[in-house]
């Protein structure tokens, strides 16, 4: 006690709380994050761990020294090289892309008839939206596959009322894909909407209309601005996780369907290059970071 | 200097001409409440109401939470619909008329500026949706600007202003389209006191100078009484009274009314004589008489409530000529020192407080009457009203 209240003790005290997210985030995230950047930057080679130098801080310091000075960029110049690589990474931004937008339209109405239902309904509502979550991710995605092969359940009931006579391929394909990465981050979408529309103040919309707006202009003008911060929140999201997607491709899409995530689990497993590997994911985060924090960077100033 | 400009026969200046329309049978109403009902459930907000509102007019709508007069309010606006009944806007039937294609705007009460605009896109809102050239509504919006005074906050954001600010940003926005009505609902609630009251004064000016209808719900009487022509008080959805802030206050019509606005004493009692425009009441307990000047209002032999303003009571320690009518007494019990006033609690023999407010004349910090006084309450035959209910 008396420690805690002398001044110094309080101090000490403050820094371990400002401390304790930091040594979270260097612990967990920089931590292997510099050890991914070092294997990217080392050689592959047939041994365990699979590349070389590995890092041996027992041999001292001059040694360590002598192994960081082999370390070369050579897998990134390789990145650069195959075309693969480049149209994984389009390709995987331009399908994260586009199931953002269809995510985005499927769920705004969907966060906004919560937001603008009942109070007494809401939490149900939102129980609904999160209930998913209680099941294993994987094995919703399997179910998709019961779903959607030629065999499954929606070809079943398509035939049987007769819209088609023949089974529709939809799985495997990009389609596929599409269908599984809209239903699995469509929450992830909802749920900042909904907390941005809720918070949403209905006279704000009564005003605009004393003033002369009808409903839907009202939307435009007021409303959806108004959510903005809700829409961005939840497009990044969805955006970043499914730039970064396996299991949806791998499950759902065919040989066809590139993504970078899937080209990044044939790296590292298939051919067991992890140096190659490491570096596709050093090159996935700065595509994706870089790009983030200059566009936060524009939104703190244009509120300011 | 006045005698002399009387003496030359010059005219003292233009008279203000007594504006009164609703006492004019020819005047027509320019807002009309025609026995209008409004239910949400089980609750009526607004009870068979019927109310005319005349063209120029500065209609306050006063009443405690629930009343049912900001309901009334966004029936004007078109916000909500009467159950049954009409509201007829100079002459148009609103009913079924959604609220963008009402000729009325509204101040409201959380000001609701539009966060993401600033001042100038707020004010300019109402006029871009009419479809105003653009060169025009630049024009229009520097007027309303310069009008609250807000010139150079036109490109602040609301959550940049101060609340003063905020309201006046508000009331520009209102005003830039020249609504035929300007609602207001209690648009100072959220002001500091010194504040409300200078705006009071500002609303009226600009009331005169635009030469718009106004109305304006409040909760606050003396708001109501500073800025209306006339104020109808409300309960229950129905209204109490429609009359001038000073007939409000000097006659009111039911002791609801009269406790509403300001201090009020009331002393029961039965009436005991109505004849030759005085009427009498003979107050329980006490047995004091209370002779008031007042024709009709009150049969013999009715329970009936003598209500008298405090300012109108006089004390004194000393009893008066006629101690058998329109005169009490009692003990001091207690002061309420307020500065300019005193008022004084005095408690009668049936255990009644009455309330005297006197005036500080002097700066004597020792009052003559004190606690404890038996002391004289007095008042004259015109000092009060006698309410039956």
């Amino acid at each position: 006690m008396a420690l805690t209240n002398s001044p110094s003790g309080h101090s000490r005290l403050r820094w371990l709380v400002v401390a304790i997210p930091y040594l979270w985030l260097i612990l967990l995230f920089l931590a292997p994050f510099l050890i991914v950047v070092k294997i990217s930057l080392s050689a592959t080679a047939i041994a365990m761990p699979p590349y070389e130098p590995a890092l041996d801080f027992s041999a001292g310091l001059g040694a360590l020294w002598q192994q960081l000075k082999e370390l070369s960029f050579d897998n990134y110049v390789f990145l650069t090289e195959d075309a693969l690589y480049w149209e994984s990474y389009l390709s995987s931004l331009k399908i994260a892309l586009i199931s953002t937008f269809l995510i985005l339209i499927i769920g705004y109405p969907i966060a906004y008839g919560m937001a603008r239902a009942r109070k007494e309904w809401r939490t149900t509502l939102l129980m609904l939206v999160i209930l998913p979550f209680w099941t294993s991710f994987l094995i919703r995605v399997y179910a998709w596959i019961g779903i959607l092969k030629p065999e499954g359940l929606l070809n079943q009931l398509l035939l049987s009322v007769g819209v088609i006579s023949e089974p529709l391929n939809i799985m495997p394909s990009t389609l596929a894909v599409y269908i599984g990465i809209v239903y699995s981050y469509l929450p992830f979408m909802i749920l900042p909407l909904y907390a941005t529309l809720e918070k949403l103040d209905e006279t704000l919309l009564e005003a605009a209309a004393d003033l002369g707006c009808p409903p839907i202009q009202a939307f435009w003008k007021i409303t959806f601005p108004l959510s903005l911060p809700g829409v961005l929140a939840g497009c990044f999201l969805v955006f970043i996780p499914a730039v970064g997607e396996f299991v949806i491709p791998d499950l759902l899409g065919g040989s066809d369907t590139l993504m970078i995530g899937k080209t990044l689990w044939a790296e590292f497993f298939s051919n067991r290059d992890w140096p190659v590997s490491s570096a596709v994911a050093v090159v996935l985060l700065a595509i994706l970071v870089i790009p983030i924090m200059l566009f936060q960077n524009a939104q703190k100033k244009a509120s300011e | 200097m006045a005698g002399k400009s009387l003496s030359t026969g010059k005219s003292l200046g233009p008279i203000r001409r007594a504006f009164a329309p609703w006492n004019d049978p020819a005047a027509k109403p320019f807002i009309q409440f025609q026995n209008v009902t409004k239910s949400f459930g089980d609750f009526t907000a607004v009870d068979d109401l019927s109310l005319n509102i005349y063209e120029r007019e500065f209609f306050a709508l006063l009443g405690p939470s629930g009343c049912g007069k900001t309901t009334l309010m966004r029936m004007i606006a078109g916000f909500e619909e009467p159950t049954s009944g009409h509201v007829m806007l100079d002459g148009q039937d609103l009913v079924g008329v959604p609220p963008y294609r009402r000729p009325t705007n509204m101040m409201f009460q959380s000001y609701a500026l539009f966060p993401h605009m600033n001042v100038w896109d707020n004010i300019a809102f109402g006029l871009k949706q009419d479809g105003m050239p653009k060169s025009d509504i630049a024009t229009r919006v520097d007027e309303m600007l310069a009008l609250v005074k807000l010139e150079k906050f036109a490109k602040r954001k609301p959550h940049q202003l101060s609340g003063g600010q905020k309201q006046r940003v508000a009331l520009a926005r209102s005003l830039a389209k020249k609504p035929k009505v300007l609602l207001l609902d209690e648009p100072l609630g959220a002001l500091d006191k010194k504040l409300r009251e200078e705006t009071q004064f500002e609303l009226i000016d600009l009331q005169v100078k635009l030469g718009m209808t106004f109305v304006i719900v409040t909760h606050d009487q003396e708001e109501a009484m500073t800025v209306a022509d006339r104020i109808a008080v409300m309960d229950q959805g129905k209204i109490v009274q429609i009359a001038t802030p000073a007939e409000i206050y000097e006659q009111p019509n039911s002791r609801y009314v009269a406790d509403f606005i300001g201090d009020i004493n009331l002393l029961e009692g039965h009436i005991s004589s109505t004849e030759g425009g005085v009427t009498t009441l003979d107050c329980d307990g006490t047995g004091a008489k209370v002779q008031v000047i007042q024709d009709g209002g009150a049969k013999l032999g009715d329970r009936a409530w003598f209500a008298v303003r405090p300012e109108k009571v006089a004390i004194s320690l000393s009893p008066p000529a006629d101690p058998s009518v329109n005169a009490v007494t009692g003990e001091v019990w207690d002061i309420a020192y307020l500065g300019d006033v005193s008022i004084y609690h005095v408690r009668l023999a049936t255990g009644a407080t009455v309330k005297a407010t006197i005036t500080n004349t002097t700066r004597l910090v020792e009052r003559p009457i004190t606690w404890d006084d038996k002391v004289w309450l007095t008042w004259s035959g015109d000092g009060g009203v006698v309410l039956t209910r």
